[in-house]
């Protein structure tokens, strides 16, 4: 008889008076309202439990980092155990062969069946010999593995958009993860790293529910990155009022104005850090007094200086951008139109000169 | 049929007479034309605003509204500025065949060519006089396809896609206008090209206000008084 998620969580000595604290937290922070908390419960205790093989490629291991870091631990306990992470290079106790066995093992058992966490994305450069992991390249892992998955998440900007091994020029020509994989459903989880209670979230929603959360059309759950960091900051009154910051360590600063000026990308990104907040809610970079930097956007790396909102264009010179390059036509076109008009004043009045001299009108 | 040929019909047009008077815009054209530019006007300020405020206003934060007044009027008058572009199309079906010049270009006609080249000329100072048009002369015409209709598109279809952002998904403007944001690569670049859009359309307007007193007064033909009352003089 297979395991059900209950089943695993009783055997970890996790009561059912705090599972049931566990299925209502849960159903709070995916949004759900609290009937959901029933459903959740009924989920746990009759499906049987599904693995998660968490694969790292070219990454820095900050989303695992986040990961294990969830922030209530009645959620780190339940999702660590539930989760049966079966193979996760850094916190699986097996290594080597037998690692690599167990990870055999795992698709061969549960073909169809288990979800595949990726964190960190594969160069494709040199056939992949940029990232080699048990020595095979890892997109050849990636793709092996992902071939008997249910579902894939792509934990990160990495995996999801590339992230900083991308950035130009992309020497190894890291991919993010739904170039290499097709025919299965992604999840992207962008955010460098993405917001622990935001990663726990969506696994306990796709164990619990067994299907994927609604995503948006790049392929993240709406229910995290269906707003901007902008539209729930508690700067915002500050925006709207017209009091911003005007240079670091101003009394605006000190008084918690609005870091809009100093390239705050809170405006143009799509995160929960100003509703989730980061390490147990205490803060997130806007409340430190930090601009968001907008990590959780497609190519954050290659859109120019993170003080500054408006994207460099390259064409135009290193350090140019829209504002600049238009702003230099508009006041060249200016300066252009006076010395035309100058010069046809001067044509107009010598004509008229003409003109008298030959009796012409 | 060569340019010299081209030149020649141009020339010797009976329409385009002196002493001639052609009613050309028709009223919802010159309507149109003038809310636009005022549309234009208050977008480039309250956008320029929007991009780089003003210097912070003290008080309380609850005493003070003025980027919610700023972005209110960029949206109010984006929202007329996208209804008159809509109502303009509609009269480049139902009008006259001057009122379709705004959204096509006529580029397999030689003759176009030949116009675009002579008024390149006569811009450089390198022709005695013009050749006269009952519409827009060939150059305003691509430099109008560019940067009004073009452009307008551009701005109306970014311009509505940051706007959802606020709506947020699933408002009409995200269902309708949404998709732009990924294809341009995110909100920020949909920020730049909607930058790049209002340079574009300022420069247009610098050059195109110019051009239209410059000619008024130089070229053989009226341009200002024809988008008030809709008639095209024609001067020897």
């Amino acid at each position: 008889m297979t395991e059900t998620f209950y089943d695993v969580l009783r055997r970890q000595g996790i009561s059912r008076r705090s599972f049931l604290k566990f299925c209502s937290l849960t159903a709070t922070s995916l949004g759900l309202d609290s009937s959901y908390a029933a459903e959740i419960a009924k989920a746990m205790e009759t499906k049987p439990r599904t693995p998660v093989i968490w694969l790292e490629g070219l990454e820095c291991t900050c989303c695992s980092e986040s990961f294990i870091r969830s922030a209530h631990p009645l959620t780190k306990d339940v999702v660590l155990s539930m989760m049966s992470l079966d193979y996760h290079v850094t916190l699986m106790a097996a290594a080597g062969h037998q690692a690599e066995k167990q990870l055999e093992e795992i698709k061969k058992k549960y073909k169809g069946n288990y979800i595949l966490a990726v964190e960190g994305n594969p160069p494709l450069n040199e056939d992949g010999m940029f990232c080699i992991e048990g020595g095979r390249p890892f997109v050849e892992i990636l793709k092996e593995t992902a071939a008997d998955a249910k579902a894939v998440i792509a934990w990160g900007a990495c995996a999801s958009y590339g992230c900083v091994q991308a950035a130009k020029p992309n020497p190894t020509r890291a991919t993010p993860i739904d170039k290499v994989i097709s025919g299965k459903p992604i999840v992207k989880v962008p955010g460098c790293p993405p917001i622990a209670e935001v990663m726990t979230g969506v696994v306990t929603y796709m164990l619990t529910f067994d299907r994927i959360p609604e995503l948006d059309r790049q392929g993240r759950p709406k229910m995290f990155y269906g707003q901007r960091i902008h539209d729930k900051c508690y700067r915002r009154p500050h925006f709207d009022a017209g009091q911003f910051v005007e240079q670091w360590d101003d009394e605006n600063a000190r008084k918690g104005y609005c870091l809009y000026k100093m390239g705050c990308k809170g405006p143009t990104t799509y995160n929960a850090c100003s509703t989730v907040r980061w390490n147990d809610g205490v803060s997130f970079p806007i409340q430190s007094g930090h601009g968001c930097i907008g990590c959780s956007e497609e190519g954050f790396w290659d859109k120019g200086s993170f003080y500054d909102r408006v994207t460099d264009i390259k064409q135009f010179g290193v350090e140019s951008n829209a504002d600049k390059v238009g702003g230099t036509a508009a006041a060249v076109a200016g300066a252009a139109v006076a010395v035309h008009a100058a010069a046809s004043a001067l044509k107009k009045a010598k004509k008229s000169d003409n003109d008298k001299v030959t009796g012409g009108n | 049929m060569n340019l010299n040929t081209a030149a020649a019909e141009l020339e010797n047009d009976p329409e385009t007479a002196a002493g001639k008077t052609v009613y050309v815009y028709e009223g919802p054209v010159r309507l149109w034309h003038w809310i636009n530019a005022l549309c234009i006007v208050v977008l480039s300020v309250t956008g320029y605003l929007i991009g780089s405020p003003l210097p912070s206003v003290s008080g309380e934060a609850s005493a003070n509204f003025l980027m919610g007044y700023i972005r209110f009027a960029h949206f109010a008058a984006a929202y007329i500025f996208a209804i008159g572009f809509m109502v303009r199309i509609y009269w480049a079906i139902v009008g006259n065949h001057h009122a379709r010049q705004l959204f096509m270009l006529p580029i397999t006609d030689p003759k176009w060519w030949a116009g675009i080249v002579r008024e390149i000329r006569w811009y450089l100072f390198l022709e005695k006089q013009p050749y006269k048009y009952v519409g827009h002369n060939p150059l305003a015409h691509l430099f109008m396809f560019l940067f009004v209709t073009v452009a307008a598109v551009l701005m109306i279809f970014t311009g509505f896609a940051l706007y959802s952002e606020g709506a947020g998904l699933g408002s009409w403007q995200d269902r309708l206008f949404g998709w732009v944001i990924p294809m341009l690569g995110g909100s920020q670049a949909t920020h730049s090209w909607h930058h790049l859009g209002m340079w574009g359309i300022v420069t247009f307007v610098i050059l195109h206000v110019y051009a239209a007193v410059r000619e008024d007064i130089m070229s053989r033909q009226t341009m200002i008084s024809t988008m008030i009352s809709g008639q095209r003089t024609f001067r020897e």
